[in-house]
């Protein structure tokens, strides 16, 4: 499944500086679609390079990071339960760096 | 606005409450963004502004809510000259393009300034003195830069590399207190508006709570302060959630610099804001709840709240003989960086004690904290 990912608000520097990341994600075996709990795990894998405690803790974003699907905040739609689709994109931003 | 709603919440039995909130989260959940195919969620303190709203109405509501705290504190009146507290981050570049918009669409009558101040710390504060450079072209306010080294001779780079990183932050959080009043004086403001928004003060109102700093509790939530001083201060985003303004400057695709100090880890700070995130998440109100708590405290009339008065040395406003900012710098002029960091040294202690002061005051180094008068 092709989805656009974005870091901002300092989250980018987690993934070598860069915002904007095209990527291809697989659908979890034996599963019939992609929920956002399923990209954490996958964006924390494979994109995150430093600190990941940064971004995630538990298993979902750390609290103050900002999640839009879709620029849809991710409350309305169901947090990790959201189900994504084809060219979707997300949107990650920290609200704890600066001021 | 934002009064009337905590004072119902208070009335009303909390589960009730509890209830309402649920069921609009339910609701919510269930039907996103009814209206618009593009939505952002509001977390207001009531339920009803858990309802999802577009972005253009998320804009309206967002700056007119903002536009009601001022109306109704009475922030700035007609024809003030005001600088904002600019640091090129997210809160100050959305209450420059929040003011600066209100100011035209309800005739406020003001004259906006920028005002930044320079720390001097190598890649962090040179790169976001560019974005508020940027600003200052893109909302067409003047800005004004002060420099620590400027007003005290020492840049933080210079005092990190005398003192190391233990303390660093005390030295810059002073500075920087005095830098902006005198930054201000210089643009011969009315009033600064700085971006403090709701999670800020929360994050304070604990810290002082933590600190046992009865005297700045009590003055921590206040939405304008100094006001007996040169220069007062305010805090139009005193009932904005940060989150709010994160997405407001997201949408808006407002240009703000987010990188962390390179000196910063402030620990103590770090973990209080982590704390109330924590709360966010389980529950948004706990944040203006926080700080409801904070307006509410009653100071029992046998604490003992220092006096304010002004620093002997540079006119600025101290509760002691000296001005922190003086008490610092005079360690730092002297090589003796540790005077004034904790509660039993430095030269305010010194003269109660009636010892003599050393004489290298007046080493060549030696300037006062600023050059203004009050």
């Amino acid at each position: 499944m092709q989805l656009t990912l974005e870091f901002g608000g300092g989250l980018e520097l987690l993934c070598d500086s860069v915002k904007v990341h095209n990527v291809s994600v697989d659908m979890p075996k034996g599963a019939e679609k992609l929920i956002m709990k399923d990209l954490l795990g996958w964006v924390r894998t494979n994109l995150i390079k430093e600190r990941p405690e940064m971004f995630m803790k538990g298993d979902t974003v750390r609290p103050g990071v900002l999640v839009l699907v879709n620029d849809c905040d991710w409350e309305l739609s169901g947090q990790l339960d959201t189900t994504l689709e084809e060219k979707d994109v997300v949107v990650f931003i920290s609200t704890l760096h600066g001021g | 606005m934002l009064r009337v709603f905590r004072n119902e919440g208070r009335k009303g039995n909390d589960r009730v409450r509890k209830l309402k909130w649920k069921k609009a989260r339910r609701r919510s959940r269930r039907r996103p963004g009814p209206a618009c195919a593009v939505s952002a969620i509001r977390k207001g303190p009531l339920s009803k502004d858990l309802k999802p709203y577009s972005r253009e109405c998320f804009y309206e509501v967002f700056e007119e809510e903002i536009h009601q705290v001022i109306v109704e504190n009475q922030l700035f009146k007609p024809r003030e000259r005001v600088a904002i507290g600019a640091s090129g981050g997210k809160d100050s570049t959305v209450l420059a393009y929040v003011l600066s918009e209100l100011n035209r669409r309800h005739n406020y009558g003001l004259d906006l300034f920028l005002l930044s101040v320079d720390e001097g710390i190598t890649g962090y504060r040179d790169d976001s003195l560019e974005t508020v450079k940027r600003n200052e072209i893109q909302y067409g306010l003047p800005l004004k830069i002060v420099s620590y080294k400027d007003l005290y001779g020492w840049t933080m780079d210079e005092i990190v590399k005398m003192i190391g990183l233990k303390n660093n932050c005390t030295f810059c959080g002073v500075f920087r207190r005095q830098a902006l009043d005198r930054g201000a004086a210089l643009l011969k403001v009315d009033k600064v508006a700085t971006g403090h928004n709701a999670d800020d003060i929360a994050e304070t109102v604990l810290l002082n709570i933590l600190r046992g700093d009865i005297a700045r509790l009590s003055r921590c939530t206040s939405i304008v302060t100094g006001e007996d001083g040169p220069i007062p201060r305010c805090k139009p985003f005193k009932y904005t959630y940060e989150k709010e303004i994160v997405m407001y400057a997201y949408f808006k695709r407002l240009d703000y610099f987010s990188t962390e100090c390179i000196y910063s880890p402030n620990a103590y700070r770090g973990f209080a804001r982590e704390f109330i995130k924590d709360l966010e998440r389980i529950r948004p109100r706990a944040i203006l709840d926080i700080i409801q708590s904070g307006e509410d405290f009653r100071i029992s009339t046998f604490t003992k709240m220092p006096e304010q008065g002004t620093c002997e040395r540079c006119g600025y406003i101290s509760s002691q003989k000296w001005c922190k900012a003086c008490v610092l710098l005079e360690g730092l002029n002297r090589g003796l960086p540790k005077l004034g960091i904790g509660r039993s040294r430095g030269p305010n202690n010194d003269h109660k004690k009636g010892t003599k002061e050393t004489n290298g005051a007046k080493s060549i180094e030696s300037k006062q904290c600023g050059t203004l008068d009050f």
